[in-house]
């Protein structure tokens, strides 16, 4: 073990602090979204241990570029470490966090009662999500339970956070002060209707969008266009998908067999054409972040290294969409200024 | 019937109609089932919901129809079972995600929706099912809320006076009457 994966600094103390006016976690994500900076969240690979020093490990090299970890639940149903175990950690150790919540393995008794854990072990952003079905994860004989959808559950949260009661209507002292998050799939059937089904997810409770792998552009441009028509990028704020990939042969298989992943041909071609496709998956990634960065209404862009993680903080660094803002603040001292957390002021844009 | 259910979607307009008609007709019906006993009409008229339904929409029997607000096409036939659109998986052409041979519900959804006259109710946000109800007819219980929407709308007068003499009403409730009258013990209003 090394010396910044050991976590004996300071004593973490549990408060509960009502977030700054404007506001409704006061999660980081937030305060960087609101004061109209382009922000960048990275996906985590979560590890199949027990061991913290690999959560740690693998939050390393997204840390220093992200001003949020997504720690995916048990996505494409191939169990991994939890989700809120995940958080947890990471939140102690300084990190902005994003808390997904599938709705495939638990109920609402569950989701309820893991959010109130989450908002206690000081997770302020959560990411609601259908999830994918059991069939295509490592124990297709599990039983799907979906008593939620993502809109469902995205409701009830709110209701949480901004009722203060359980579905139930039972009352909670504190409620959970969440960022809430939902999924979006711009580059998938049905098209038509997709902007239309982030206009149900703003009503339904979502402050924050996280779209899936962007790799169509003009696809993607014709769903922005009408989203501002629908005026929804003034009332939520929209994160792009992106990521590197590895080789022609890995885009084919991940379009095949990963649900809702749409890659141009052209876009493979590209890759299959060039002596290094590792180097030309990263190059595309860049400017797809650099065009997608162009885009009105678009506010950040979420990066999905599945397995390339090494690779995520060359690329947001080179596509200069952070603009020399450093996220990273932690607890542990490595940096010298205060960054992050406090360095951002809000000047409250769309949203409450 | 797979055939059936996409028949009923493309036809969403006139199975609209149908259905407003029809609803329409059990509200109207409400004081006749409250007389007989919902209780006693409940298994038969579960029977029959459960036959056209299934043939017409493949029916889950979820107990909490929404068919008017998704476009014609039942949600429960969904692998996943959502309530509020399509997940994030749907194949190329709309395909499920799930059972590739079957077209995304949520994808006939919103087309029904788009042939439907009050289509846009497919924006409305709906609560997750109360898997108690399962089984139990979707019919009846709209007939029941839908009637029972109308009296209280016909009850706001007294609700507001109850709630404007919030004293007299805890301390006298027969000056300030919130339960439901029996016809016997009520005039017809002069007006009326």
């Amino acid at each position: 073990m090394n010396e910044d994966q050991q976590l004996k600094p300071e004593p973490w103390l549990p408060s509960y602090d009502d977030p700054p006016p404007g506001h409704v976690s006061g999660s980081r994500l937030e305060r960087v979204l609101r004061s109209g900076q382009f922000a960048v969240t990275a996906e985590l690979n979560p590890p199949d241990s027990a061991d913290p020093a690999d959560v740690f490990e693998a939050a390393r090299p997204l840390a220093e570029v992200a001003d949020a970890i997504n720690a995916t639940d048990a996505s494409g149903a191939n169990c991994h470490m939890s989700s809120i175990g995940i958080c947890s950690l990471l939140t102690r150790a300084g990190h902005g966090t994003i808390y997904q919540i599938s709705c495939r393995d638990r109920n609402r008794i569950a989701i309820q009662g893991d959010v109130l854990g989450a908002a206690a072990m000081g997770v302020r952003n959560v990411l609601c999500l259908t999830g994918d079905g059991v069939g295509v994860g490592d124990q297709p004989g599990a039983k799907p339970v979906f008593d939620l959808d993502s809109l469902s559950l995205l409701r009830t949260i709110r209701t949480m956070r901004d009722e203060g009661t359980f579905l139930s209507g039972r009352r909670i002292t504190r409620p959970p002060r969440m960022f809430l998050g939902a999924a979006e799939n711009p580059c998938v059937p049905p098209l038509d209707w997709r902007p239309e089904r982030l206009a149900k997810k703003v009503e339904a409770g979502a402050d924050f969008i996280q779209t899936n792998y962007i790799f169509d552009v003009p696809v993607f441009e014709r769903f922005m266009a009408r989203v501002r028509d629908l005026g929804l990028e003034r009332r939520v704020f929209i994160l792009a998908g992106v990521g590197p990939l590895a080789s022609a042969r890995a885009a084919r298989w991940m379009r095949s067999n990963v649900p809702g992943i749409h890659i141009p041909d052209a876009v493979i071609e590209r890759i299959e054409k060039s002596a290094k496709p590792a180097e030309e998956g990263k190059r595309l990634c860049i400017e797809l972040m650099q065009q997608i960065r162009e885009i009105p209404g678009v506010a950040g862009v979420h990066v999905m290294a599945y397995r390339r993680e090494h690779e995520v903080s060359e690329i947001v660094a080179e596509s200069g969409v952070l603009k020399g803002r450093v996220p990273e603040r932690r607890r542990t001292p490595v940096t010298k200024e205060p960054v992050g957390e406090n360095a951002v002021e809000p000047a409250g844009i769309p949203g409450k | 019937m797979y055939r059936v259910r996409l028949f009923a979607v493309r036809h969403s307009r006139a199975f609209e109609w149908l259905y407003a008609r029809l609803e329409s007709t059990m509200v109207a019906l409400d004081p006749l089932f409250a007389r007989i006993g919902y209780g006693r009409i409940e298994r038969p008229i579960a029977a029959i919901e459960r036959a056209t339904k299934g043939l017409l929409f493949d029916c889950k029997m979820c107990g909490q129809c929404v068919l008017s607000s998704t476009g014609m096409s039942c949600p429960m036939n969904c692998p996943k079972q959502l309530r509020n659109g399509p997940c994030g998986g749907v194949r190329p052409g709309g395909y499920c995600e799930v059972k590739p041979q079957m077209r995304c519900v949520w994808v006939l959804a919103w087309d029904g929706a788009a042939r439907m006259k009050d289509g846009s109710k497919v924006r409305d946000v709906q609560p997750p099912v109360d898997r108690r109800l399962e089984g139990s007819s979707s019919w009846l219980r709209v007939s029941r809320e839908k009637a029972a929407g109308l009296r209280e709308a016909r009850e706001a007068s007294r609700t507001t006076i109850a709630k404007a003499f919030p004293d007299a009403r805890a301390h006298e409730p027969a000056a300030a009457p919130l339960a439901t009258e029996p016809a016997a013990a009520i005039k017809p209003g002069r007006d009326q």
